[in-house]
């Protein structure tokens, strides 16, 4: 997880387009200055950051099932519930669901699980917006390979 | 048997808790109901569900910012309710 620069993912483990899901490993750093203010001594990964990392995830597999056609802009979450805590050092095993594609809009599912347990699960609403520039969808690629996400096979 | 504007009018009060009784076939989702775009993808999703079709916003949209199209043609209901009938009637074909 590169927290200084918001991106969560660390390499995706399976991308079933056919399934319309995505399973991901989001690893929460050892040491970040997020966990010196939350909380001081007590270090906690944030809520939020948690639903980005299921954001993120299944972001990832709207733009695949789009063609990597436009920006999937994380638009809702809903019914949202933190279950369990994620602390420095979890592996957090980020599964993402795509329950409905829509003209210029999704809607997803997404949970975490770490060590077995239920760490949290959302309902996701993404609006599918025009990339704001060529530079931006073609750094994508490289991206997509740092996280192992089979960006290319899907791009129209 | 239920009409599409009976189901697309249950989906607005659920989706949007705005009461029944204040749906009308003439009503403008957006001026007189006041429903915004976010809210509408969640009805938008729900009739697509409900109908098995999938409606075309995107192009709607194109339309109305192209000056090609009013947002009377999409967006009151009882228009809408034709565009969904046209939409299930296309994909029985």
């Amino acid at each position: 997880m590169r927290l200084e620069y918001f991106q969560m993912v660390d390499r995706f483990v399976d991308v079933d387009i056919g399934e319309r899901v995505a399973r991901a490993i989001c690893t929460v750093p050892k040491e970040s200055t997020v966990f010196e203010g939350h909380f001081p001594g007590y270090p906690l990964m944030p809520g939020v950051l948690l639903i980005e990392c299921m954001a993120q995830t299944t972001g990832w597999l709207v733009s695949a099932l789009t063609g990597f056609t436009g920006l999937p802009a994380l638009a809702g979450v809903k019914e949202a519930k933190i279950r369990s805590a994620a602390f420095p050092g979890d592996v957090l095993e980020v599964e993402g669901r795509v329950v409905h594609e829509g003209s210029g809009y999704a809607m997803g599912e997404a949970k975490i699980a770490c060590r077995g347990a239920a760490v949290c699960d959302a309902k996701l609403t993404y609006r599918i917006i025009p990339y704001p520039s060529a530079e931006l969808r073609a750094g994508l690629w490289e991206w997509a390979e740092r996280i192992n996400f089979p960006a290319k096979e899907f791009a129209k | 048997m239920s009409t599409t504007f009976d189901k697309v009018a249950e989906i607005i009060a659920e989706t949007c808790d705005i009461p029944r009784e204040n749906i009308k076939p003439e009503s403008h989702a957006i001026n007189d109901l006041e429903i915004d775009s976010l809210d509408f993808l969640d009805i938008a999703f729900a009739i697509d569900k409900a109908f098995g079709i999938k409606l075309p916003l995107e192009q709607w949209t194109q339309e109305v910012n192209d000056g090609k199209a009013t947002t009377d043609q999409y967006f009151v209901l009882k228009n809408l309710c034709e565009r969904i009938d046209e939409l299930i009637a296309a994909k029985g074909a």
